[in-house]
């Protein structure tokens, strides 16, 4: 009986909703499940999307979604039944939800790799010369999340104007800093090691300790923080292409749909919507996935 | 001191301030006064002292013009300022109210309806967009139930006006404390000196509040500076999206407008506010909890 006990508390077996929860958070299939899911879409997007989300077709501007049956029979010129409805220019929601996953997953895979590489190299370099090296790093990474990111990301937005690669580098610029902070973390205890001694005694070089030695060290530590790091990557850039400072138009992100909707929420719910239901269910099985990561491959980034 | 050349390097060196601050040539301005102008703005010196002069400025009080309408940025700062504060400071005192007694009792009744009810709130405030939550709340209680204002159009601020805004805003810190406060709080009532008390026979409560949350709380307060970051991404996703007529709308206003000494003004102050709450926290961290200090 005493046994038993606490182990009830822990999984709340019993309880359908507790169970339910606790199943999606400690087996990571869900979310998985849906993380493959986007990817399928985003790499497969010209075959399933129904339309094309660029064309507009003004006729059926602000179409409501299917099961709006009445209104597309008072309604009877236009064109067709959209899934999840047309946006206030005519555009298959659906569709520009569906190339919104294909443009955002490219820009955030690529600001992620970019921000990981960086960040992870910074980090080991920084653990593992210390002295002058690391106080510049560990200062440049202080300085780094003092500034208000958003507005710095609008200023350059101005200046060097919005677009695909630009986007690329501001969500780079904003994913390094916790890699270089952990990474160096890892460094400082992994380079007193006796493997790494014995590998300098070797004759071994600085160059060829970080890479073949210490990084393989790293390993999970970078997996688990990159995990954890692109729901926000994700949320950053629909944010910024909600403010009109991402991809220019007509190119469908999910902030731009949402932004496109925002005028319209009396007539239009659906567009802002669904696109917001889209990044939400993305970056929840994100954060989920990376959660369960984090607790089997490094619990001690509990804090992160 | 580092953050000012960032902010500057972002805003001269990735482009031509001239291009933006005068109108173009086809509309009647000769080289001649392009260069006149130049001048008076220091813009034909080389970068650093440009810099130089940018900073002596800001130090003397001179924020410099507004690009768009030449008024000074000063007195614009001085209308928007008071409104951008209010709505955090309120958003802040929500998100702790909600956040660390949620959190409490997460951990208290671990893996109970609330502990459950708790997490979801906590996990989704990390995981949906500000902005849409403020969008999805104005279609909720505005469009649909009709019971909010939308926005803060005309004169009237009532109090009306700011549930919808500070809620928007609150969510998301308010998650962050309570998952903080809640695995901090676990880690305490799994402690030697909790069980010892348990064991001694202290009530339940006496040791949840005056042994476990004493020390649980500190967790959360070293992440006030963090929070603090996530407000500016807040604000401007609150702002922009109620209307509301602080300085982080004014920011984005000043994106339409390519209005950048507006904006590198702005980041500046962000950035100010930033380090000095910093330092505050750093400061009430130590009084709260002596071991930081002696060490």
């Amino acid at each position: 009986m005493a046994e038993a006990a606490p182990e009830t508390t822990l999984t709340g077996r019993g309880r359908p909703f507790a169970r339910a929860f606790n199943a999606f958070r400690r087996w990571p299939i869900v979310s998985l499940v849906l993380i493959s899911i986007l990817s399928f879409v985003a790499i497969f997007a010209p075959l399933i999307s129904p339309a094309d989300p660029i064309k507009s077709n003004i006729r059926d501007r602000n179409a409501p979604p299917f099961w709006y049956g009445q209104w597309y029979e008072e309604n009877p010129k236009v064109t067709k039944t959209y899934i999840l409805g047309a946006d206030p220019i005519g555009r298959d929601v659906l569709s520009r939800l569906i190339y919104g996953a294909r443009i955002s997953m490219m820009v955030v895979m690529v600001a992620m790799v970019s921000g990981t590489v960086i960040g992870t190299a910074l980090g080991l370099v920084a653990g593992y010369v210390g002295g002058i090296t690391d106080e510049i790093i560990t200062r440049l990474v202080d300085i780094w999340l003092g500034l208000p990111f958003i507005l710095l990301a609008l200023i350059v937005a101005i200046t060097i104007g919005a677009g695909l690669l630009t986007m690329m580098g501001l969500l780079a610029a904003t994913a390094w800093t916790p890699f270089v902070r952990n990474v160096r973390g890892e460094v400082l205890s992994l380079r007193e090691r006796d493997y790494v001694s014995l590998a300098r005694v070797a004759g071994a070089s600085p160059l060829r300790i970080l890479i073949r030695h210490i990084l393989p060290g790293v390993t999970n530590t970078v997996l688990v923080i990159g995990t954890l790091r692109i729901g926000q990557l994700i949320l950053t850039e629909s944010f910024l292409s909600f403010l009109g400072a991402g991809i220019p138009p007509p190119t469908p992100t999910w902030g731009a749909i949402i932004a496109d909707g925002r005028e319209y929420l009396r007539d239009a719910w659906w567009v802002s919507v669904f696109a917001g239901i889209a990044i939400g269910l993305t970056v929840l099985a994100l954060n989920f996935f990376g959660d369960w990561m984090r607790d089997t491959f490094d619990p001690r980034l509990r804090q992160v | 001191m580092g953050a000012t050349i960032v902010i500057f390097g972002a805003s001269r060196i990735l482009g031509d301030p001239t291009v933006l601050f005068l109108p173009e040539e086809g509309y009647g301005l000769d080289a001649a006064e392009l260069e006149k102008a130049r001048q008076k703005l220091h813009l034909d010196k080389p970068v650093p002292l440009q810099y130089a002069f940018w900073v002596a400025d800001i130090l003397r009080g001179d924020l410099g013009q507004d690009l768009s309408d030449r008024h000074p940025i000063s007195t614009k700062l001085k209308d928007k300022l008071p409104p951008t504060l209010r709505l955090a400071a309120a958003a802040y005192v929500i998100s702790t109210l909600i956040g660390i007694p949620l959190g409490v009792l997460s951990a208290v009744k671990r893996g109970s309806v609330w502990d459950i009810a708790g997490r979801t709130f906590a996990l989704l405030g990390q995981a949906l967009p500000i902005f849409w939550v403020g969008i999805l709340g104005i279609l909720i209680f505005a469009v649909w139930l009709q019971l909010l204002p939308a926005g803060t159009q005309g004169e009237g601020f009532s109090l009306k006006h700011y549930i919808l805004p500070t809620l928007t805003l609150a969510w998301f810190p308010a998650a962050g404390y309570l998952r903080l406060m809640r695995s901090a709080m676990l880690d305490v009532l799994d402690s030697e000196y909790v069980k010892l008390a348990r064991a001694k026979g202290v009530g339940a409560n006496t040791i949840i509040w005056k042994h476990a949350f004493k020390n649980a709380a500190i967790a959360p307060l070293t992440f006030s500076g963090l929070l603090l970051a996530g407000f500016v991404t807040g604000s401007v996703s609150v702002e922009v999206v109620f209307g509301w007529p602080g300085i982080a709308r004014l920011a984005v206003e000043a994106v339409q407008t390519n209005n950048l000494t507006t904006l590198s003004v702005i980041t500046l102050m962000f950035t100010l506010i930033y380090v000095v709450v910093n330092f505050f926290v750093d400061i009430i961290y130590g009084v709260i909890d002596p071991r930081i200090r002696y060490s």
